[in-house]
């Protein structure tokens, strides 16, 4: 008996590697800890009424934005464990396996529990602000989707001390991803992490996609509208067409698997290539789906401090949506080199060229609108800055790249390395930074510290030149990537070595960051104004933190920047703070069902990684279940009295009569 | 004062950059230093594409930074401050129009030189071009070569000035076929056979590698490519014929199991072993560019 | 705080207009699901490893029966939604149950199909044409299953509460969903069966 458990518990943990145990132990320990400080404070309750059950948009905002900060966290650890390994050749600090699950889950990681969370975070703090809505048009839906994506994120993670990681690259190509090659569970912890949070994704999608084109304040037009929400917009609509992709793509890895089929084997008459087609179908409109909000909070930034219009509105709406349509066209750029002839490389390779232009009309319309304004540099126009330059490198060795036969020398190298981290660092997360740095106060209610903020920024854009600047000439010494080793021999050691500095130097501006948080807590110097940089959208015109009903009173839009011209026309005297009606607001319940059917979610998907139907039959019966409840629930939203919109708005210091 | 603070930081990482661009010595570049024609030309046409698109790339850096230096808000400041203006049709034809144009011009380059550059087209020369057939197994290289009768692992030669038929196939994950300095990479994958032309125009030993990850000892997957002189070539096989054991099937299988392995040469090896690992898998694939070999009958493992 | 279902008086957009068009949407990503399926399964078509194919297997016979019973039932639906629009509550319920019936026909005979298949030879591992066959059958079976749970508790809850602004939305789209995958179930009739036999 206690042998056979010995047997199991070696093949069900991953065993044999120090970081493991140590990972191990820390995560039972400070599991242990939240589990005692939640006890012992008796916070148990108010975890569950305020946060694990509500469906406030601006909370699981919150909770998307402190979850892709830890995956940020274990994502950059993941990075500067590789880049450990590569500092200089032929080092023994990781195994070739090794190496290979960490560059996996690194990818996956940033990709899809970093920069997409990150991204909902923000949608979903300040998009209904933004459009002076109550909440999202799907409240209960809008928490089942973290929800999801929180089990998935979950279930990725645990593969790093159950089981063992996934190791087969951040999109899985087969062969090498099919049984034959790939037997562990790793494989299958990737496919159901990441189809759990993936239907969250799609479900955020048509949420918001509704929320944008239904629910926005009476007199904002389309055209009216602040172009974060434009930005959110076409990425929600390249979420709709994309997703689905995702969700076929791995069921059907997972039937080849689990089920023995032949989709992509190399027995049976599968096709591996069609795989590689199906998941840069969705794999490349993903990339977009990430950078297009960025682009949209860039255009607020800009204006914010530059003060200034916005310049050419239009054409920015314009663009967005062209390349939200472009992104679609271009997947096969990924595989130049697999041979599907001249016209078909041709095609593609032009397609992607085509992106370069609506692109680069954002940048100049950027340019313009900072042209003849008056350009003040608080951390979130700084990070803007500096994501000119940094971005506009990016994009055009992007366009070497999309040169297809100089491509079949920049492949898998370390020059596409260099470039996509350029587009996705520079581009996404230091957009998503910038955002974060330009909401915090209207999310939190106070203000980050500046010059902590600074040291940040600086050691970011330094740390990241520094990283990435060397991989590009690596890739034109011929150093392909996901490498996990290489001799003396190959003269890679200098580039190498400068890369992990690079490296290490963010990996301090992430602290930095963190230690700019606590410092702002400790020494929190609250935003009484709610409009704290003088800002020109609607989220600004009311307190912050926004009370839980947004706005206490509907705004009538009535121009683009409509909170700044309201602010011009109260400061001329030509509008009067009017006596206002108070009305009761129409608002959703909270609701457990979201939390606990992710759960079941989440056994779903262990069993079916282990094979323990005993755990997953009845984990999809709980889901079904929650569906049931849910469409039995008739009793799901009640009405905030004018009483209790007094109070709360008196509490954030606004009294209204 | 905070700008200029922020504007001598921003050199000083300039600086930086250039500096790390510039050390290093430069004949480590091996993809911007080619020694065959297929590079020579991707070469080229690296360098046109970069050209071209700094001509819209510099001007920008350029006009961010004075952009970004003089409209920065400060005390008794000359520059124009306009709030509201917010739409200009000159200048937005300007910059949608420039961007076509130069993307035009790169698309029309692109095109062409891949139609001129398909890694299948057999290249120009008074030479009767070599074939060589190359396997992709874990985590080796098999190289076969059906005229003079010999195979190889992990190592490869062949004569200057002739062009080489490289026929590529896998018999494990797919990979990428890469000897950067004669040219650009192509996939090598099961059930298919790609064909890439390449040729040295030098004499010398060119670094070759795996470029697509196929599992563990994927970073083992690298190969020495010798480009050697007619007379040297000849010797060479006549030396492998004379002195190598025979590659057996038996002999295949065993390479087939994965593991890495050090450069090996055979004598001979099975009749129709290349095709064989072909058609293994070419139950059905339907795809533009591999020479498919018709199998006789299924060949069942 | 106050309990209220319906009687608007702010400025909050009305919530069945926004799910119905929100189930449009949703509408949208199965279709590209079913679309993603298809070009799955025509690149497979031929790719039946030396196995048998579907020219050996197919049945047709059960296939006509079953498309015209799908058929049929998107018609009861539409009955359904006619008679709830007259407020004929118990019309409705009873064309709705017909509806179940016939879609339940449907699932039973595609069952008995997979299950001649297989007993034939043909499962979801035999080759890639059958893996490719199975999926995208077996995922319209999948959502014609859910369709028909979704169904009976409508139906339930129609008994329990009359025809209200809630429940008339709820009909609606289900009738929707279920018009949706009779159209697919036509691309599958004509891609698979009919053209999979010539």
């Amino acid at each position: 008996m206690w042998e056979s458990v010995k047997e199991f518990a070696s093949e069900f943990f991953v065993t044999g590697d120090p970081l493991i145990y140590g990972a191990d132990v820390s995560i039972v320990l400070s599991m242990i800890a939240i589990v005692s400080v939640l006890t012992y404070f008796k916070k148990w309750g108010w975890l569950w009424r305020e946060w694990l059950t509500t469906v406030d948009h601006k909370k699981i905002g919150i909770m998307y934005i402190l979850a892709s900060v830890l995956m940020l966290f274990r994502g950059g650890v993941d990075a500067l464990l590789m880049r450990a390994q590569l500092v200089m050749p032929e080092m023994q600090f990781l195994s070739g396996d090794h190496y290979n699950q960490i560059f996996t889950t690194h990818g996956v990681i940033m990709i899809l529990f970093m920069a997409m969370p990150l991204m909902f975070g923000l949608f979903n703090v300040i998009v209904p602000l933004q459009l002076g809505a109550r909440d999202v048009a799907f409240p209960f839906l809008n928490s089942l989707s973290f929800w999801l994506f929180f089990s998935g994120a979950m279930l990725f993670n645990l593969s790093f001390v159950i089981g063992g990681s996934p190791d087969a690259g951040w999109l899985a190509y087969p062969p090498y991803s099919e049984l034959a090659f790939n037997p562990g569970p790793g494989q299958d912890f990737y496919i159901w992490g990441i189809q759990i949070s993936g239907i969250g994704s799609l479900m955020t999608g048509i949420n918001f996609i509704v929320t944008i084109l239904k629910v926005r304040a009476p007199g904002m037009t389309l055209m009216k509208m602040p172009m974060f929400s434009w930005s959110v917009l076409s990425s929600c609509i390249a979420i709709v067409f994309a997703f689905p992709i995702l969700t076929v793509t791995l069921a059907l890895l997972f039937i080849d698997r689990y089920l023995g089929g032949h989709f992509f084997t190399l027995d049976g008459g599968g096709n591996p290539m069609m795989y590689i087609n199906l998941i840069w179908m969705w794999g490349h409109p993903e990339v977009y789906i990430i950078v297009l909000p960025a682009f949209g909070i860039f255009s607020e930034i800009v204006a914010t401090f530059s003060r200034k219009k916005l310049f050419g509105y239009k054409s920015m709406v314009f663009a967005m949506i062209i390349i939200s349509v472009l992104s679609f066209l271009v997947w096969a750029h990924h595989f130049f080199t697999m041979g599907s002839g001249a016209d078909v490389n041709a095609f593609f390779a032009v397609t992607t060229m085509l992106i370069a232009i609506p692109t680069g009309v954002k940048v100049f319309n950027w340019l313009f609108t900072m042209f003849r304004g008056k350009i003040t540099f608080e951390t979130p126009m700084l990070w803007t800055v500096g994501i000119i330059p940094n971005f506009v490198i990016g994009g055009m060795t992007g366009v070497l790249l999309s040169v297809a036969p100089a491509d079949f020398q920049y492949h898998n190298s370390y020059f596409l390395v260099a470039h996509f981290h350029q587009v996705i660092i520079a581009g996404v997360v230091f957009g998503f930074f910038a955002g974060l740095y330009y909401w915090w106060p209207k999310i939190f209610g106070f203000k980050l510290n500046e010059r902590i903020g600074r040291w940040a920024f600086w050691l970011w854009n330094i740390g990241f030149y520094l990283c990435f600047m060397p991989q590009y000439a690596l890739g034109l010494m011929g150093m392909t990537r996901r490498l996990y080793s290489y001799g003396w021999d190959k003269g890679w050691f200098e580039m190498n070595l400068v890369s992990t500095i690079g490296a290490v130097i963010m990996g301090a501006a992430f602290l930095v960051q963190i230690w700019d948080i606590a410092h702002s807590l400790k020494h929190m110097k609250k935003d009484t104004t709610g409009d704290p940089w003088d800002a020109r959208t609607l989220e600004w015109s009311i307190p912050s933190p926004a009370p839980f009903y947004n706005f206490a009173v509907m705004p009538q839009v009535t121009s683009q920047d409509d909170w700044h011209e309201r602010k011009l026309r109260i400061e001329q005297g030509l509008e009067k703070p009017e006596k206002v009606e108070l009305e009761p607001i129409h608002m959703p319940k909270n609701s457990g069902i979201p939390i606990v059917m992710s759960m079941f979610w989440f056994f779903v998907g262990f069993g079916l990684i282990f094979d323990w139907l005993w755990m997953a039959v009845p984990g999809f019966i709980g889901v079904i279940a929650c569906m049931v409840v849910h469409s039995f629930n008739y009793d799901t939203d009640y009405y905030v009295t004018v009483e209790e919109i007094k109070r709360t708005e008196a509490a954030a210091g606004r009294v209204i009569t | 004062m905070k700008t200029s603070k922020t504007v001598r930081c921003m050199s000083f990482l300039f600086m930086f950059i250039l500096l790390f661009l510039t050390t290093g010595c430069a004949d480590n570049y091996i993809v911007l230093d080619p020694k065959g024609p297929i590079g020579e030309q991707q070469k080229d046409l690296m360098i046109l594409s970069t050209l071209l698109t700094l001509i819209v790339i510099v001007p920008v850096l350029i006009l961010t930074f004075v952009i970004v230096w003089r409209y920065r808000d400060r005390e008794g400041r000359k520059a124009k401050y306009t709030p509201n203006w917010e739409h200009s049709t000159k200048l937005e034809i300007i910059w949608w129009g420039i961007p076509i144009i130069i993307i035009t011009l790169i698309g029309i380059v692109t095109v062409r030189y891949t139609y001129f550059l398909e890694p299948s087209k057999p290249l120009e020369s008074e030479k009767k071009p070599i074939t060589i057939q190359v396997t992709n197994l874990d985590w080796k290289w098999l190289f076969q070569y059906p005229e003079q009768g010999i195979a190889t692992v992990n190592y490869v030669q062949f004569p200057e000035d002739v062009p080489v038929r490289f026929e590529v196939t896998s018999d494990a994950p797919m990979n990428s076929f890469w000897i950067p300095q004669l040219g650009g990479q192509i996939y090598a994958m099961s059930g298919m056979s790609m064909t890439l032309y390449l040729q040295a125009d030098e004499q010398g030993e060119y670094m070759g590698s795996g470029a697509n990850f196929t599992g563990k000892e994927f970073a083992k997957m690298f190969f020495t490519a010798n480009a050697t002189s007619q007379e040297d070539f000849d010797q060479w096989v006549n030396q492998v014929k004379n002195t190598s054991p025979e590659l057996t099937l038996d002999g295949y299988k065993e390479l087939t199991k994965q593991g890495t392995s050090d450069v090996r040469h055979f004598s001979a090896f099975p009749e129709g072993l290349y095709e064989m690992t072909v058609t293994k898998y070419a139950a059905s694939h339907n795809h533009g560019l591999s020479t498919r070999v018709q199998p006789p009958a299924r060949v069942k493992e | 705080m106050a309990n209220v279902n319906a009687g608007h008086h702010d400025h909050h957009p009305d919530q069945e207009e926004l799910r119905t068009f929100a189930f449009w949407i949703y509408l949208m990503t199965d279709v590209i699901l079913f679309a993603t399926l298809f070009a799955t399964y025509i690149v497979l078509q031929g790719s039946t490893d030396g196995g048998p194919g579907p020219k050996d297997l197919f049945q047709m016979s059960g296939i006509y029966a079953s498309t015209f019973i799908l058929l049929t039932s998107s018609f009861t639906s539409g009955l359904a939604i006619l008679a709830m629009n007259k407020g004929n509550r118990l019309a409705l319920m009873n064309w709705l149950g017909v509806t179940v019936f016939l879609g339940a026909s449907f699932l039973f005979l595609e069952i008995n199909e997979f299950m001649h298949l297989v007993s034939e030879g043909a499962t979801i591992s035999t080759s890639a044409f059958w893996t490719a066959f199975y999926t995208l059958v077996g995922t319209h079976g999948l959502h014609v299953a859910l369709g028909l749970g979704w169904m009976i508790i409508l139906i339930m809850q129609i008994a329990k509460r009359g025809i209200t602004p809630v429940t008339k939305r709820k009909v609606n789209i289900i009738s929707l969903f279920w018009h949706f995958l009779d159209v697919v179930w036509i691309f599958v009739f004509t891609i698979v069966y009919v053209m999979g036999v010539n």
